[in-house]
């Protein structure tokens, strides 16, 4: 019978969200091989994310020594000696910054075809991705006996908790002697809702002229995160790890609200996927009108701090 | 040093991407093709670690058709030393372009190898990391600088790359989620390029006509002794689907009711 193991993303004992649209999708493939879902979580605090992994009535492996830092050498061969150990016949990780690091060195360490960033499970070995900034959805059929998939989370609901808990075990892997050092790690602290996992998401663009004070404002009155296109990130107004699009993050909120930017389909990519739609852009034939299902023609320092106080109002 | 750099042929973001009306692939007549973005930005870094760090050679490789010799072209122009072409026609899947690099570098031996983070034609992100694990090699992915774009470092053309006094590794910062991490590699490795690492120098005339005279050393899959049957293949190529046209509204006002009360988002 087919093994599916599912990769947790953790970080000291904290489970990453996108584990759990992960773990969908693992479901959905187990519905299309008739296999069964095991998970693994890799670093410093994997008992603990193990833990809260199996609360969604999987066994869950866990490796912990050897592996503090989330190098894609010591990552990917414990994952892929983990794969080994347990007869595993497909891989699931989310796509994430740590997934798509990882993930390839795994397929490459087992001999196995890789799908990445898919948005569906089509069958036992077919994926459907985006391709060309999404303006082309792919059917690819892995042909290798162990496949690799990485996943869109954006695409698949996060998993709900249910049936009993899964067993935790301890499983020992050798640590290879790594050729890359840690050095150090400086994260963008943000009291706002991570983007990939916020409800709700404003993003400005270079229409802000890089004073992205009208956003903020308005990301707060909605308790939303904040996002940017490729224009902002590039002028160093806003940090990197908020750019949205085919070569940043990928959202899908219930609201997206997209202030300043013009549309351009590389940060389409990242964000048509969402509920509902505003643009807010001066100029009427901005293409963000065309994916956009209320747009507003005005500018956005004054129509933002208006809609901040109308927002404020409803609360 | 030796620096290896990928080129891929690729259509331009700028053209109109259309689906084949039997599903098999795009429509490719009358689409623009250029360098992967990412790898401009690969071969530009390639250039400013080679020219700070004399001698070095900084060598290009492109894998596809007959064409893509206009892509390895490029790159010499923009400074690129020499080319290597791996010649094929069709469907090269990434795990195939990671095990011809892998032949091309045992031949090589470079001490780094460049890269983009994402072809933008199939955005598969994986043949960097792929090639890291074949040859055993450590990888620097997404790598990017602490100092921003319109930063004197970048307008100084710095190397946003830190090599290592005794040329052993190179300081890499990289894009990840929550934030940047810095890692030391270990050399030989493979760095895969994001967007923020600088901005590529166009190619000057001069250069352009000089590039002519450069060699392109021409390999072909079988000479390598790859088999390029794909593990990862294409059957089906759809349009996306498309979204419901929405409505423009007059002010805030009727925007902050529509979002309230008709999508109830708000
Ligand atoms: C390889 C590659 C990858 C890329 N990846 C991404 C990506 O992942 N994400 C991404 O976003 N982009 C990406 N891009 C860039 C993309 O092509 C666009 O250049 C970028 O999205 C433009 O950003 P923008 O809309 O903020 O700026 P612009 O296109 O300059 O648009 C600014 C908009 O603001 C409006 N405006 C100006 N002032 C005001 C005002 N006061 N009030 C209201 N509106 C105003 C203008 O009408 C205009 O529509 C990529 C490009 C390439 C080549
Ligand atoms: N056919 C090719 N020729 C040269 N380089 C390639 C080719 N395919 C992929 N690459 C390199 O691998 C990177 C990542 O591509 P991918 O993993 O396919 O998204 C690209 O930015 C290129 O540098």
């Amino acid at each position: 019978m087919a093994t599916i193991l599912l990769v947790a993303e953790q970080a000291h004992g904290h489970l990453k969200k996108a584990t759990l649209s992960a773990l969908t999708a693992a479901q959905q493939l187990a519905q299309k091989n008739g296999g069964q879902i095991q998970g693994l979580a890799v670093g410093a605090g994997a008992q603990t994310a193990a833990q809260e992994l199996a609360a969604y009535g999987i066994p869950v492996h866990a490796v912990e020594a050897g592996f503090e830092h989330a190098l894609a050498e010591t990552h990917g061969a414990a994952i892929a000696e983990a794969v080994k150990k347990l007869a595993a016949t497909d891989v699931i990780i989310a796509a994430t910054a740590y997934g798509k690091d990882i993930a390839p060195r795994v397929a490459a360490r087992l001999g196995a075809g890789i799908a990445s960033d898919v948005m569906a499970v089509v069958s036992a070995n077919q994926f459907k991705r985006a391709m060309w900034a999404g303006n082309a959805i792919a059917t690819v059929e892995v042909t290798t006996k162990v496949k690799v998939v990485t996943v869109r989370a954006t695409e698949f609901a996060a998993a709900q908790k249910g049936g009993s808990a899964g067993a935790v075990q301890a499983l020992a892997v050798s640590a290879p002697a790594a050729k890359t050092k840690f050095v150090e790690y400086a994260e963008v602290k943000s009291a706002r809702p991570e983007l990939t996992e916020a409800g709700v998401v404003v993003s400005g663009g270079r229409g802000t002229k890089g004073d992205f004070k009208p956003i903020e404002a308005l990301a707060d009155a909605l308790g939303a995160a904040v996002g940017a296109s490729r224009a902002v990130c590039d002028a160093g107004w806003q940090p990197n790890d908020l750019q949205v699009g085919q070569t940043g993050k990928v959202v899908a909120p219930k609201l997206y609200i997209a202030a300043g930017i013009s549309g351009a389909i590389q940060h389409l990519a990242g964000m048509k996927g969402s509920k509902t739609i505003v643009a807010v852009n001066k100029d009427p034939e901005a293409p963000i009108f065309q994916v956009a299902d209320y747009g507003l023609v005005a500018d956005l320092f004054k129509a933002l701090p208006e809609l901040t106080e109308e927002v404020k109002k409803l609360k | 040093m030796k620096i290896l750099v990928t080129i891929k042929r690729v259509e331009d973001y700028e053209s109109k991407i259309k689906v084949r009306p039997d599903n098999t692939w795009i429509v490719t007549e009358g689409v623009n093709y250029r360098a992967n973005p990412f790898d401009e930005i690969a071969v530009e870094e390639a250039l400013r670690l080679r020219d700070t760090n004399a001698p070095s050679e900084v060598v290009a490789v492109s894998i596809g058709s007959g064409a893509a010799t206009a892509e390895i072209r490029s790159a010499l122009a923009m400074g690129a030393d020499r080319g290597i072409h791996v010649k094929h026609d069709g469907f090269v899947d990434s795990d195939a372009v990671a095990r011809l690099l892998v032949k091309v570098i045992e031949k090589e031996k470079p001490d780094l190898v460049l890269m983009g983070k994402q072809a933008v034609d199939v955005d598969d992100n994986v043949t960097g990391q792929l090639l890291a694990e074949y040859l055993g090699y450590g990888q620097a992915t997404f790598a990017s600088k602490k100092e921003s774009l319109e930063s004197p470092e970048e307008k100084g053309k710095k190397p946003g790359l830190k090599l290592a006094a005794d040329k052993k590794s190179i300081q890499v910062v990289r894009e990840v989620d929550g934030g940047v991490e810095t890692l030391e590699l270990q050399l030989p490795g493979i760095v895969t390029v994001d967007l923020r690492l600088n901005i590529p120098r166009y190619a000057s005339l001069p250069n352009i006509m000089k590039a002519k005279k450069k060699p392109i050393e021409e390999l072909n899959p079988a000479g390598l002794g790859v088999d390029v049957a794909p593990k990862v293949k294409v059957v089906k190529v759809e349009a996306p689907p498309a979204r419901a046209a929405g409505v423009k509204v007059p002010d805030v006002a009727t925007l902050i009711q529509k979002l309230h009360n008709d999508a109830k988002v708000v």
